[in-house]
């Protein structure tokens, strides 16, 4: 009976990846991109990587998604063609077929991999989910650099903006009618989801969760919020925010120098003070990430006056 | 007894999501696929919970259910206003 539903699911996860690659429309390519991540969610639940499970739920299918939407609805303004070229773009094809190719060889050739035994080591990293103890304690320099990556592509999306616009609010203004649908949506939404963000970072340490899930899901609730027109977009120059952007990699950087000076080294976290500091490290980063994740869906400072 | 409930609701369930396909698929207006779609997807999911609940072990799991199916209501029923009113305000336009 399971067998069954593995082949459906990745029947389904292939078709769906054709249907995104072959389509004709951009839009039908953005639906079907999402329900594939969709489809891959369920994929890792049922390979038991909850934690992988929620961050490709929330963050490719989720707000992977919307960022397409925007982008969809930004061609569309502008009249862009909407089809997709339909002729085999013969460099890319190769250059696709030569990485898969690259990538089974190393499948077969290489031997399998020796992971260390985490349950040993599982104790001293502070917490007791063994991811959260891998991003945030053995291997902490990947996710530091991760939240660098995020600030970094924030900065070029802002470097789009023109130079007249860059004191206005951020991203085209959002129409909803005061008391309609929308505007109950998000005054309703976001306790709920407030409540369930925080949870997911909180829960982190110990069971499935952590700052990328928690922080997306919170960015969710501000995006609502944002377009459902009960709180105003953000300013470049409104310091609060600059300063939430700067937060999480700033605290993991000085935790960082703080090992160099009084631990064995850059980001190492003594075992007794571990948990008080991933806990820190996780809670700013969270902050972090959803200002910048709403930033980046929001987009550049624009008068969104052109596109009328 | 526990389970012929749980397989008789999640059945019904079942039923309502291919009944709500079906009229996506068939129906010929935009309003009556979107009116086929809420309606169908959020009795399906109903029947669904209702189904599992059956199996929980705890109330705690019971509440959750109910917070998925009142969240997914929530979530779908402004959804398909919203597509609603784009459908009508492109159909005025032209």
């Amino acid at each position: 009976m399971s067998v069954a539903l593995d082949i459906t699911l990745c029947a389904l996860v292939l078709g769906v990846g054709w249907a995104t690659v072959a389509g004709h429309g951009v839009f039908r390519a953005v639906i079907f991109f999402i329900t594939y991540g969709l489809l891959l969610a369920i994929v890792w639940a049922r390979l038991g990587a909850y934690d992988v499970a929620l961050a490709e739920a929330a963050i490719s299918a989720g707000l992977t998604g919307v960022l397409l939407l925007a982008a969809h609805g930004r061609l569309r303004r502008l009249n862009a063609s909407q089809e997709v070229p339909l002729h085999l773009n013969l460099p890319a094809a190769v250059v696709a077929v030569g990485i898969a190719a690259g990538l089974g060889w190393a499948w077969f050739a290489l031997p399998a991999p020796t992971a260390p035994d985490l349950s040993q080591a599982l104790p001293q990293s502070g917490v007791g989910n063994p991811v959260t103890a891998v991003l945030l304690n053995f291997r902490a320099w990947d996710t530091l650099l991760e939240s660098v990556i995020l600030l970094a592509a924030l900065l070029g999306l802002w470097m789009l903006a023109r130079d007249h616009a860059w004191d206005k609010p951020l991203g085209l203004p959002y129409h909803a009618r005061p008391g309609g649908v929308l505007a109950s949506f998000g005054r309703v939404l976001p306790p709920i989801g407030l409540i369930f963000g925080v949870y997911l970072v909180w829960a982190g340490a110990d069971t499935t969760g952590g700052a990328f899930q928690g922080g997306t899901v919170l960015a969710a609730v501000c995006l609502v919020t944002i377009m459902a027109g009960v709180l105003h977009a953000p300013r470049v120059e409104q310091a609060a925010w600059r300063a939430a952007l700067v937060l999480g990699p700033g605290v993991f950087v000085l935790s960082g120098i703080a090992g160099a000076v009084f631990a064995q080294g850059f980001l190492a976290l003594p075992p007794a003070l571990a948990k008080p500091a991933i806990v820190t490290i996780e809670a700013a980063l969270t902050v972090s990430i959803a200002v910048t994740l709403v930033l980046l869906v929001i987009g550049p400072p624009d008068e969104g006056e052109q596109d009328a | 007894m526990a389970d012929l409930a749980t397989y008789l609701l999640t059945g019904l369930g079942l039923v309502f999501f291919i009944a709500g396909t079906v009229g996506l698929v068939r129906f010929p207006d935009q309003f009556s696929r979107l009116h086929a779609l809420t309606k169908g997807d959020n009795l399906g999911l109903g029947f669904i919970a209702l189904g599992v609940a059956f199996q929980a072990e705890s109330w705690a799991q019971l509440a959750m259910l109910a917070l998925i199916w009142v969240l997914a209501l929530l979530a779908a029923g402004t959804v398909a206003q919203l597509v609603a009113r784009a459908a009508l305000t492109e159909q005025d336009k032209p």
